[in-house]
């Protein structure tokens, strides 16, 4: 297996060396989709199949379209990426020192030493936690703060991005040289849909769970928006709806947090008995949450100003 | 001496640990030095799977694989995305002529 590993460390340094080195704004981005998909093999190998769903779904895929969405948006003067400084003593030095330090910082603390976790106290406390699987047992409940944080985070950003300009109109497709697009587009929507129902599904026992399921419910919904099959996103009467869709994985994030404070005496201490049900609501509107807003990005300003 | 080097042998984890420490050291110089905004976030974006990639190092314990950085890098993953997306609304209206709304 040592061959694999070696296989995909080329491969990454490659995609990242040409994404970093190379003139030319179209090849580093690409190839900065690239680098996502191997880094998505890597979490595989490294046993960690959670990171590797999101890894595909939003460092390949969203990542990369909205880098080239904003890249069809740019004015003339900025397509140009000029050529790297390649001389020596430029690009070797930092680096070579960089590598060294960080080398050895990683051989004292993660190799030498010994390795805690915390992989006994979450099989032990994984029972009374609502979820079979750890991973979304950690990120709904026991941490369940720190995905509240994040979804406020994401909340931040969307709240940031309507109030600098007006959304971007789709571009006009006009079904003349794009003739199969749109209707595919329409067409493939229904399987993004059952993907996102099968990860919900499968996230309280089995890897999967809200990011995967929000991040492919994204991408379907991005490229509906890519091909104007959704008008709605922008007429001025649903904006209030579209307001409150986007808080909705907020809100309810915050009243389970309120509702184990009145009921355990702790912030965000879920009773037991009651764990499973909170986690399935909070997946729900986390991944509609989630779905929503990485669409809304693409939009790159606030939406609601047609009639 | 002999349990110090027993560590160096070319595992897994090295060769990824050396990984990330090659692709942080290209994408920190690439931040510092880069001319166009658009590679400094290939760069930021990059820097951000590495330390990703040690993080999830650290998951593989001698008891198992521990989820809790798994999770971590989950969320990381969302809001490294949201990052990208309010730099490039940020660049996008730069070159934009319409008043702002």
């Amino acid at each position: 297996m040592l061959a694999v590993d070696l296989l995909l460390t080329l491969a990454a340094l490659a995609t990242a060396g040409q994404c970093l080195l190379l003139p030319g704004l179209f090849r580093a981005v690409t190839n900065l989709m690239a680098f996502g998909l191997v880094m998505a093999l890597i979490w595989v190998r490294l046993d960690a199949p959670d990171v590797a769903l999101a890894e595909a779904a939003i460092g390949a895929g969203i990542t990369g379209a909205l880098l080239l969405t904003a890249l069809g948006q740019l004015p003339a003067s900025q397509r140009q990426l000029q050529h790297v400084n390649y001389r020596f003593p430029h690009l070797f030095i930092p680096i070579t020192i960089i590598v060294l330090f960080i080398g050895s910082l990683v051989w004292a603390a993660m190799l030498s030493l010994p390795k805690l976790g915390l992989v006994k106290e979450i099989a032990a406390t994984l029972p009374y936690s609502g979820a079979e699987h750890a991973v979304t047992a950690i990120l709904l409940n026991l941490r369940g703060v720190d995905t509240l944080l994040e979804i406020a985070v994401m909340l931040c950003a969307v709240a940031a991005i309507w109030s600098l300009q007006q959304a971007i109109p789709p571009p006009v497709l006009a079904g003349v040289n794009y003739p199969g697009l749109t209707t595919l587009a329409r067409w493939l929507h229904p399987l993004f849909l059952l993907t996102f129902c099968y990860f919900l599904w499968q996230g309280t026992h089995a890897p999967g769970g809200a990011f995967p399921a929000g991040a492919v419910l994204g991408a379907g919904g991005v490229l509906l928006l890519l091909t104007s099959n959704i008008e709605w996103m922008h007429q001025r009467a649903y904006n209030p709806l579209l307001r409150w869709l986007l808080s909705a994985g907020l809100l309810l994030f915050l009243a389970t947090a309120l509702s184990g404070f009145l009921m355990t005496g702790t912030l965000y201490g879920l009773p037991p008995p009651l764990a499973g049900y909170f986690i399935i609501a909070i997946e729900v509107a986390t991944a509609l949450s989630i779905a929503l807003m990485l669409m809304t990005f693409y939009l790159f300003g606030r939406p609601g100003n047609w009639p | 001496m002999k349990h110090a080097l027993s560590h160096l042998a070319v595992t897994t984890d090295v060769l990824f640990a050396l990984l990330a420490a090659f692709l942080i050291a290209l994408s920190l110089v690439s931040i510092f030095t880069a001319r166009h905004l658009i590679r400094r976030l290939l760069a930021l974006n990059i820097l951000s799977s590495a330390v990703f990639l040690l993080l999830v190092l650290t998951a593989r314990t001698a008891d198992g694989i521990d989820p809790v950085p798994h999770a971590l890098v989950l969320t990381g993953i969302v809001v490294s995305v949201s990052t990208t997306a309010v730099v490039l609304a940020l660049y996008l209206r730069r070159y934009r002529r319409e008043p702002p709304c």
